[in-house]
């Protein structure tokens, strides 16, 4: 009898009570959208769990103006506390429906139970109760004495973690105000038509929140939209230049969210076991679907291989498989498109001369899988010392001096978040500041908090999200007002959609 | 780097070999100041992470069976007698009378004095240098303070011996240990272990207790780790189980980590033994998981790990009734003592 075989702990997916096809939702009910359908399927299985809607232009239309009739005549006269109670009551039944809605993320994604159980579903409770606080104190929010919301809110999200990542850009929207039409991503749709019940069952006014699901050129309707005044994505840098261009010369507001390619750079002196665990932690986290994710590893020379050799023979402790297994640490890779894409970088690798190295995991016969790897002598000048893979390839690139580790840490096009592992504080707080990264953790990696802002430099993109700074990005500052005849004549209308309006509650600057 | 030593090597002249040069004071101090440091937030994490490794039935009874063959049932209070070690011998051997598939535990641990009655009661269950049977296990060297002089902390331990101890569980000087004198708490080691060396040269085993709770901090855990093995420790221990807190997940994981660096570095296997503290059957799962995921399931033996526990056997005995009956017991359904 070996022990690290584990017996075998599957979660019971029967807690789920799904249906087997989902429309949108819009203006507080289910409703049919009036575009095909497709199947949304158990990336650890193939098997289809059920059909999506795809929604066209017009649904998009409909969902705007819901969010919009829900701003003008609830949403923006409703007092911050009570917007407060709203959030509030939606963080309990998030805790409350904790585990169907970790069972139903870890089925649908392919991530493993333990991370939607012990990370993904208590940071979405998080998020709510934390902007929860502060919809009665916006005036603190350091925006000056009376900020205002901004209107309708188009938001696109991406599969990697598609509760969370709803609940970074519904929370502090609503907190602050605005009303929203969200589009989850194609392969993860389906916790988001959870929250929608929970939305329900919260009572929250119908139109505040408005959900869309289908494909790409859905979410470009959705930004595209003319009456629409804020647009937040979160995904691919290609797909945010992109919306960068059609929101450019508009009056929308634009947070974007994108790629990474982090450097993790760990020198002589880490507290090395928990080095390892940040390495670990730092890049096969999620099966490496994670923009911040630690992707380059920056180690100081002279612990090279000691530092090798030990993630190795941690990576070897590592259990690839089922995804609602309780003991699984690393699950499927999301979609059929995404592992070939991680195939072809890693192969790039190989081609350009790295090293490669794989965990020894038992490769499941369904589904799609890609075994924790490593790739040694890899050179700044390869790709995947470049590109983002977002998998679990670990590219591995050695430093002497703590100036050459920066040096290499900022040189990428990239710049979302950094760690640095050395025992010594005088060193750590020298260095962080010279990293060109959002977020720089210390001797940790991939922790998240709903009061720490988060976001990119460079082609990581613009804006924060959590902390104050994440309800600046829903907000005005009091005494701006907008220019009518710019909006107005803000973007070319889609066919159908209304013609840009300025916000409903702009006022005057204040006289000071 | 791997250094190789010849069997049977002194466990000074080893350290020297290690250490390079001479196995001064400042040597000894260089090597242990120069361990990479522990980041406490990442250990309690990875703790934490190995506490939610789920275990299924077919792998829980096995966990049970090797907590209990693992186990030093141990009694160490002033209030003992005679008569309360020949109960715990007895409970050693036969831990659960309605079951006889119960394995016997690894060894009864028990005060110095104690010795001659416990190997009498064992009579021949009485490993007696042998791996097969019980094992009788002395608290020596002032336990549980160490504070007395090294003549007393030697006498100590050549008494026990004498009386037919097999494994000598001693306490560092924690005073010596946290004003830096590294060199004492070394050299006090060795001789205890030359005290260990029966007439015939076999010698009882020795489990170098830390006493976690009073070093404070995990770097002090792990330059204590260090020293205790570099000495010649065959086993470390965390807890005299009399300092609160004793025996935690953490301490275990990172005394089992320095013990895996001593492994890759000499290919020699150290022991390990958290003792005090563990009560609870899920909490012993726990330790087993968190062996078998640092330095390897071969660690699982009675040659290589032990609980120190009293009352913890009591739990897995009801939960191994549960397995077998389908339902919990309670307490009456096991021995007191």
């Amino acid at each position: 009898m070996a022990f690290l075989e584990y017996a075998a702990a599957p979660e019971s997916a029967s807690i789920l009570n799904l249906k087997a096809q989902y429309g949108l939702f819009i203006d507080g009910e289910f409703v049919d959208g009036h575009g095909d359908v497709f199947d949304t399927i158990s990336p650890a299985t193939e098997e289809v769990i059920a059909s999506i809607a795809q929604a066209t232009a017009g649904d998009v239309d409909v969902a705007v103006a819901a969010a919009r009739r829900a701003y003008d005549r609830v949403w923006s006269r409703m007092s911050g506390s009570d917007r407060g109670k709203y959030l509030f009551r939606i963080a309990r039944l998030v805790q409350e429906r904790s585990r169907e809605l970790a069972v139903a993320e870890s089925l649908d994604n392919g991530k493993p139970i333990r991370e939607t159980r012990d990370v993904d579903v208590p940071l979405v409770a998080a998020w709510f109760f934390y902007y929860a606080g502060w919809a009665d104190k916006l005036e603190h929010a350091g925006l000056g004495p009376n900020p205002r919301a901004l209107g309708v809110a188009a938001q696109v999200i991406p599969w990697n973690f598609p509760l969370l990542m709803l609940a970074w850009k519904i929370a502090p929207a609503l907190a602050a105000g605005n009303t929203v039409v969200i589009k989850p991503a194609e392969t993860t749709s389906l916790t988001a038509m959870l929250f929608a019940e929970i939305l329900q069952q919260a009572d929250l006014p119908a139109g505040v929140v408005n959900i869309v699901t289908g494909p790409g050129p859905t979410g470009q309707a959705l930004v595209t939209h003319a009456d629409v005044n804020k647009v937040a994505f979160t995904g691919s840098t290609n797909v945010g230049r992109m919306i960068a261009r059609q929101v450019a010369g508009t009056q929308k507001r634009l947070t974007l969210e994108l790629g990474g390619k982090a450097a993790n750079i760990v020198f002589d002196d880490a507290p090395m076991d928990q080095a390892i665990e940040g390495i670990v932690n730092g890049i096969f986290f999620n099966q490496g679907h994670v923009c911040c994710a630690g992707s380059r590893l920056l180690v100081q020379e002279n612990v090279h291989d000691e530092v090798i050799d030990r993630l190795k023979q941690r990576l070897s402790t590592l259990r690839m498989g089922d995804p609602l297994d309780k003991n699984t640490d690393i699950g499927a890779i999301n979609s059929a498109a995404q592992l070939e894409r991680i195939r072809t970088l890693s192969d790039t690798g190989e081609n350009e001369g790295a090293e490669r190295w794989t965990a020894d995991c038992r490769i499941p016969d369904k589904g799609f899988w890609f075994a924790p790897t490593i790739f040694t002598k890899v050179s700044a000048a390869h790709a995947i010392a470049r590109e983002e893979i977002f998998g679990p390839v670990l590219s591995v690139l050695t430093f002497r001096t703590p100036a050459e580790a920066i040096t290499k840490a900022n040189n990428t096009p990239y710049g979302l978040s950094a760690g640095i592992w050395t025992e010594k504080g005088s060193r750590m707080l020298a260095l962080v500041d010279q990293l060109r990264a959002g977020v720089v953790w210390a001797n940790t990696f991939n922790r998240f908090d709903p009061a720490s802002p988060f976001g990119g430099y460079k082609e990581s993109g613009y804006g924060r999200e959590g902390g104050r700074h994440g309800l600046a990005a829903y907000l005005e500052a009091s005494g701006w007002d907008a220019p009518a005849s710019l909006s107005a004549a803000s973007s070319a209308p889609t066919d159908g959609a209304r013609a840009a309006r300025k916000p409903a509650k702009t006022r005057k600057a204040v006289a000071k | 780097m791997t250094i190789t030593h010849p069997v049977g090597i002194a466990p000074a002249e080893r350290a020297v070999r290690l250490l390079g040069g001479d196995l001064t004071e400042t040597a000894l101090r260089l090597h242990l100041d120069g361990l990479t440091g522990v980041d406490a937030v990442g250990l309690e994490q990875r703790a934490a992470g190995l506490s939610t490794r789920s275990i299924k039935t077919s792998s829980k009874a096995w966990a049970l069976d090797t907590i209990i063959r693992t186990c030093d049932l141990t009694t160490l209070e002033g209030a003992d007698t005679p008569g309360k070690v020949r109960s715990l011998v007895a409970k050693a051997i036969t831990p659960d009378a309605s079951d006889p598939t119960t394995p016997s535990v690894a060894a009864v641990c028990v005060y110095g004095d104690m010795v001659p009655y416990a190997v009498e009661a064992l009579g021949s269950r009485h490993a007696a240098g042998g791996t097969e049977g019980i094992q009788v296990a002395a608290v020596a060297t002032a336990f549980p303070s160490g504070r007395a002089s090294l003549a007393i902390k030697l006498a100590d331990t050549r008494e026990a011996v004498a009386a037919g101890a097999d494994e000598i569980d001693m306490v560092i000087d924690r005073g010596a240990f946290l004003s830096g004198q590294y060199g004492v708490v070394f050299d006090q080691i060795v001789a205890v272990r030359e005290a260990c060396i029966r007439p015939d040269g076999s010698h009882a085993h020795l489990k170098v207790i830390l006493e976690t709770g009073e070093l404070q901090t995990y770097d002090n855990v792990k330059r204590a780790s260090w020293l205790a093995i570099l000495a010649g420790a065959d086993f470390i221990k965390t807890s005299t189980g009399k300092v609160s807190p004793a025996a935690t997940l953490p301490v275990t994981l990172l005394m089992l980590e320095v013990i895996r660096d001593w492994h890759r570095l000499t290919g020699e296997k150290i022991g390990m033994k958290p003792a005090g503290g563990i009560r609870a059957s899920k909490d012993a799962v726990r330790y087993l998981v968190t062996v078998a995921e640092t330095v390897g399931e071969e660690w699982l033996t009675p040659q290589l790990w032990r609980f120190g526990a009293s009352s913890l056997v009591n739990d897995v005995l009801l939960q191994r009734q549960k397995m077998r009956t389908g339902h919990y017991s309670g307490p009456d359904y096991v021995t007191v003592d």
